[in-house]
């Protein structure tokens, strides 16, 4: 006799197999729908996989810790995708050294932008302390936003959800802003996708051309950086100020 | 790919190391970034092996976002209760971000072509 459905179900939902293979059939059916559309940038990739997955797991009742015992796998490789960046920046060496300043000074105005804007207008919309503890990083990649807010007592889990959600606005409405302004140069718009919208904005700017993406993976670990500096003087400045 | 992969391995192992070992504030993969950044520029070049095995990885850069924002399910109630300031300061914040950045950068690099 073969057992019921609900059995195999119990069984499957108990390996990390599962949600790690949905994972990534998710991902390339959204993948497949992008390229289709022309990589049309409101069909973004990431975007398209986290409402699909939602809506599957809340059809099958299933909790996002159940999900993330596979997914968790996927996540892992952040840490050596972050290493992995400095492959494609040694490959802009020669135009790094000739930018080094305006980098630099660009990297500080958006890393302060983020910040102020980001927690300025959550404030005056009247967004709890704790929504705007958790939103101030936004624009630092995962695991940088996270850690930061950890030791802030925000909520880091919160935190991955709003990173991952500016990483997609910026990822969609980026190009329609340098486009606007008139940017042409591949390192510009590279680096501002990578200040504002880290590693799906680099993603993002990989599809431009691999100039505009390794500015754009450069930009993500400086902005990263410096908002682990920034932010926590920022919180004691609020704090003192009442 | 092998070795590449555990080349990338043994520099985030490092950078958390440090990470922990001197209290940054910093997460580790980031310091393995620089650390083999360093590498490179020390080496004068990068092998066929690593090299193929980054781009493989950044190629797919997006897919691992996706686990951390599934967890949107989990704070569905914050989210619907503070929607307005949350989604206004996103979208606002994020696209001033991209053009303050740019236009700084331009700005800089323009002035600077000019003046060589």
């Amino acid at each position: 006799m073969t057992p019921p459905l609900t059995e195999i179900w119990v069984y499957l939902q108990a390996t990390p197999l599962l949600f790690l293979t949905l994972t990534l059939l998710v991902y390339q059916a959204a993948y497949w729908i992008y390229r289709r559309a022309g990589f049309h940038p409101l069909l973004n990739p990431v975007a398209l996989s986290i409402v699909m997955l939602v809506v599957l797991l809340r059809l099958t009742g299933t909790p996002y810790e159940t999900y993330f015992g596979g997914a968790q796998f996927v996540h892992f490789l952040l840490g050596p995708a972050t290493v992995a960046l400095a492959v494609p920046l040694y490959a802009q060496l020669g135009k790094l050294k000739r930018a080094l300043w305006p980098i630099v000074a660009a990297l500080l105005a958006g890393a302060v932008t983020a910040l102020v804007s980001a927690v300025g207008i959550a404030w005056a919309l009247g967004a709890s302390d704790l929504t705007l503890l958790s939103i101030a990083p936004k624009s630092v990649t995962t695991p940088i936003a996270m850690g930061i807010v950890e030791r802030l007592g925000g909520l880091p889990s919160l935190t991955a959800v709003l990173v991952v959600t500016t990483g997609i606005i910026g990822a969609v409405g980026g190009k329609y802003v340098l486009d606007a302004l008139g940017i042409a140069d591949h390192g510009v718009r590279g680096f501002a996708l990578g200040t504002a919208a880290h590693g799906i904005g680099t993603a993002r700017a990989f599809q431009e051309s691999e100039e505009a993406g390794a500015f754009s993976g450069l930009a993500m670990g400086l902005c990263g950086l410096v908002t682990a500096v920034l932010f926590p003087l920022g919180v004691w400045i609020v704090r003192a100020l009442g | 790919m092998l070795a590449a992969l555990t080349v990338l391995l043994v520099y985030q192992l490092v950078g958390e190391v440090v990470v922990v070992a001197l209290r940054l504030p910093v997460p580790g993969p980031v310091i393995g970034m620089a650390l083999l950044f360093v590498t490179l520029i020390v080496r004068g070049g990068v092998q066929a092996d690593l090299k193929e095995t980054a781009n493989g990885l950044l190629r797919h850069l997006s897919l691992l976002f996706v686990p951390a924002g599934v967890g949107v399910m989990a704070h569905l109630g914050r989210l619907s209760h503070e929607w307005l300031p949350i989604t206004v300061s996103l979208v606002l914040s994020t696209l001033v971000t991209i053009a303050v950045t740019a236009v700084v950068m331009r700005a800089l690099l323009t002035r600077r072509t000019r003046g060589q």
